[in-house]
């Protein structure tokens, strides 16, 4: 797995690439905590993830509360459909806004 | 994170390059601590006992590591282990000590156990997903993350005497190809049908077990049909703390638990509550023959009732009896309940076989037991229904004695005979019936109407539909020579037995779905359906189906077409009693008028007006409820009057008066066709004749005097 963070403007933009499972997904954790630290306007960009287990999805979570307590948005793009599938039927696709590009994901989060 | 380490959390110990240290003694089970894991566990009899740590899926122990002398504390051996992936953690035990099974031990450390305190299982991931049958640790403890997002939710505490509880299996509401749903027979399915349940009116499900259990129990090929019979319905409990794994879409991903809790969130949202059918009265590991899984290896005297010569008390007919008055296994329970009414948001429970849950370690029944007044005073529990199946398979049968401390509420199974023998058209029912539709205040005088939940059909029998289509049972397809399930079914087939294309056959049954659906909605207590009656479900006149993993068990969809008139009735009665709150009431009648409306709260009546006829040659009668005296006479309503006719022929019944400016308007007649059987709340038609009404032979009316 590999994590590149971007900031483009106030918002920062983080892309995974790789498999997501209970191995990387404390690196994916750190660097979204970077991301945390650095905007409170957040787009992860999954679209090169195969596989993500529930560890990744609690990563998820816990960038979803963290920006929540700040007021802030975090946009997912480039989501599986196997992902959202899982995520929906676990209830924590309510929690995002997905797209399917990155442009997408800062457009919106620029318009608001 | 960093900062949140407290001194103590630093290894003590090494081997095999695993760190770990003195653990906390409680909470029991593993749990999550900073840098690593605490497990705990007891036992009364264990000599010596060993943690076994599994890489997910893997078919040996990466470590095992025994628990040095000074880790244990009284009998719990306790112990921190640090770095370990719990993600991907399966963990198990090892307990040492006497195999004597006279004396009631049955010690065995070449077996590796399952906690019973695990809150989730590895094993059974996908339903009916062929096993490794040479896996050394075939169910496997796992942790869960406790960091599911409620958002506002909370249990909805809905009064018990205005549920309308549906009574359902969790694969076998949608496993049907006809259910049209992503993932059949899951969670997640039930929720893409919550629209349905609420069109349906109900707002209670109950879900059939949902603990783990394992399908393959006890599976064979069936010598008739030559499928395979498997543990359908899960009376028989592998872990009490674990949701089924199968029964989730993401059982293979291990996210059981948060598919479980993002149902039951969205059923609150739909204003829908949810009881577990839980079974606390025995467990999967069988009798002296059955397969050591946890309990049995780890402290079988503690858990289990025993023979003095060692053997298992068989008081459930499932080989063993959970030891549930044992103080200890009596905590195990209130710690389980507890949880999933705190992490679950579980809205209630029934207890399968409770009468169990009364007797001693002797099996002796206690006038005052243990284990049910924890239960009924527990703070933590203190909103949750409590209901029992008031009777065991030992010949314990309480129901109205069940020891109830003011919270108890118990399945009426008299009241499903009553209805059922009166339906059939029997005589000298009449009187009964009067108790069933009072929420039968000569069971329940001190504890309220509240105390009966009302129902004709369950899981355990025959469905509404076959009440009406089979006078035998006809179990063949269960490979026991139709030898098994009950025989007391007091059922009428309408003239043919089974499946026919007599017109007036089905018209009759259909007429008598409708007659059984009235009288539970309108009778005082709680009203329990059974999945699938709503559309008049079959199951070929089996009534125990508990071992069909196929159509027997599968809700067909398509039903709702077939028997559009009975699902078209049911959905409109339910919301009948939920519009009226004088067929709710909290306490019993008095018999009297006690607000000044010129009536008395109820009023029996037969085919003249004040003159019930409760002889016992009667099928007879008729009551009045005064509107005026609902929910004590706090809130005003119509008043509803009810005539119950199980004679073969039509007769003329009276209509006691109403006060002046009030008529009486039809809600209900099931001798007509569809569409005229049943109206819509506040579109019921104005009765020409005022004095009288026809009533046709096996029917039942509704009127509604505004």
């Amino acid at each position: 797995m590999k994590v590149t963070i971007t900031d483009q403007e106030e918002i920062t933009v983080v892309e995974v690439s790789g498999d997501i499972d209970s191995k990387t997904a404390p690196e994916f954790e750190r660097n979204a905590k970077l991301a945390m630290d650095k905007s409170k306007h957040i787009v992860i960009d999954l679209t090169d993830v195969g596989f993500m287990s529930s560890a990744g999805l609690r990563v998820l979570l816990m960038v979803y509360r963290n920006i929540r307590s700040q007021e802030g948005k975090v946009v997912l793009v480039g989501v599986s459909e196997e992902i959202q599938d899982v995520m929906s039927t676990t209830g924590f696709i309510n929690f995002f806004t997905i797209v399917e590009k990155p442009e997408d994901g800062v457009a919106f989060l620029k318009q608001d | 994170m960093a900062t949140d380490i407290r001194i103590d959390y630093y290894p003590t110990h090494e081997q095999q390059g695993i760190k770990f240290r003195r653990g906390h003694v409680l909470p029991f089970g593993a749990t999550m601590v900073p840098n690593g894991i605490n497990f705990s566990i007891y036992s009364s009899e264990a000599i010596d006992c060993t943690l076994v740590l599994f890489e997910r899926g893997e078919a040996e122990p990466f470590a095992e590591i025994r628990f040095p002398e000074e880790f244990r504390t009284g009998n719990v051996y306790s112990m921190i282990v640090f770095d370990l992936d719990y993600e991907r953690l399966e963990y198990g035990y090892r307990m040492d000590g006497p195999f004597k099974p006279e004396e009631g031990h049955r010690f065995d450390k070449s077996i590796i156990l399952s906690d019973p305190y695990a809150k989730a299982i590895g094993g059974r991931d996908s339903w009916l997903a062929k096993p490794n049958w040479d896996n050394i640790y075939p169910y496997r403890s796992r942790l869960v993350f406790e960091d599911f997002d409620w958002e506002n939710d909370h249990p909805l505490e809905t009064p018990i005497e205005d549920l309308v509880i549906y009574e359902m299996h969790v694969r076998g509401f949608t496993q049907h190809p006809s259910s049209n749903v992503k993932n059949p027979g899951t969670f997640a399915a039930i929720r893409s049908k919550i629209a349905y349940l609420k069109e349906l009116g109900i707002n209670c499900v109950e879900l059939m077990p949902i603990y783990e259990f394992d399908e393959w129990e006890n599976s064979k090929e069936n010598p008739v049909t030559g499928g395979l019979i498997v543990n359908f319905w899960g009376y028989s409990t592998v872990n009490f703390f674990s949701p089924k794994a199968g029964y989730a879409a993401t059982g293979k991903f291990g996210m059981q638990v948060d598919e479980l809790k993002t149902l039951v969130k969205e059923l609150h949202k739909n204003g829908i509550e949810v009881m577990l059918d839980v079974v606390f009265n025995h467990t999967a590991e069988g009798d002296h023959r059955g397969h050591t899984i946890s309990f049995r290896g780890i402290d079988n005297k503690t858990y289990y009732m025993l023979t003095p010569e060692g053997y298992y008390f068989n008081f459930s007919g499932t080989g063993n009896t959970l030891n549930c008055n044992n103080p200890v296994v009596r905590n195990m329970v209130l710690d389980c309940l507890r949880y999933w009414a705190a992490d679950y948001h579980i809205d209630g429970f029934r207890f399968d076989l409770a009468a169990i849950l009364g007797r001693d370690q002797n099996g002796a029944p206690l006038s005052n037991p243990p284990l049910l007044e924890s239960l009924a005073y527990d703070p933590i529990l203190a909103k949750c229904k409590l209901v029992a199946e008031a009777w065991d398979a030992g010949g314990l049968y309480q129901v109205g004695s069940f020891p109830a401390y003011g919270r108890w509420a118990e399945w009426n199974g008299k009241y499903r005979d009553s209805i059922r023998k009166f339906l059939k058209g029997d005589e000298g029912l009449v009187g009964e019936i009067a108790q069933c539709i009072q929420g039968w205040p000569d069971l329940y005088y001190y504890r309220g109407p509240t105390a009966s939940i009302n129902f004709i059909a369950c899981h355990d029998g025959f469905t509404l539909y076959d009440l009406f289509a089979y006078n035998e049972k006809h179990n063949e397809a269960n490979g026991e020579n139709n030898n098994d399930g009950g025989n007391d079914n007091h059922s009428w087939n309408c003239g043919v037995e089974g499946e026919t294309d007599d017109a007036f056959v089905n018209q009759l049954r259909h007429k008598q779905i409708k007659n059984a659906l009235s009288i539970l909605m309108v009778s005082q207590g709680v009203p329990m359906i059974l999945s699938g009656d709503e559309v008049g479900v079959t199951k070929n006149g089996n009534n125990n189906t508990y071992c069909h993993d196929n159509e027997l068990n599968w809700l067909d969809w398509s039903l709702m077409e077939k028997n559009a008139d009975i699902f078209y009735f049911a959905q409109r009665i339910t919301r009948f009693r939920r519009a009226h709150p004088v067929l709710r009431s909290r306490t019993h009648f008095h018999h009297r008028d006690y607000v000044g409306s010129g009536f008395a709260d109820i009023t029996f009546h037969g085919t003249q007006a004040w003159q019930p006829d409760f002889s016992s040659s009667s099928r007879c009668i008729a009551f009045m409820l005064d509107g005026a005296h609902a929910k004590s006479g706090t809130i005003q309503d119509d008043s509803i009057y009810i005539a119950m006719n199980s004679h073969y022929d039509a007769l003329y019944y009276e209509l006691p008066p109403l006060p002046n400016g009030q008529s009486w308007h039809l809600a209900v007649n099931t001798d007509m066709p569809s569409g005229e059987d049943i109206y819509d709340i506040g579109k019921e038609p104005k009765l020409e004749d005022q004095g009288r009404f026809l009533v046709g032979g096996r029917a039942t009316v509704i009127l509604v005097g505004k």
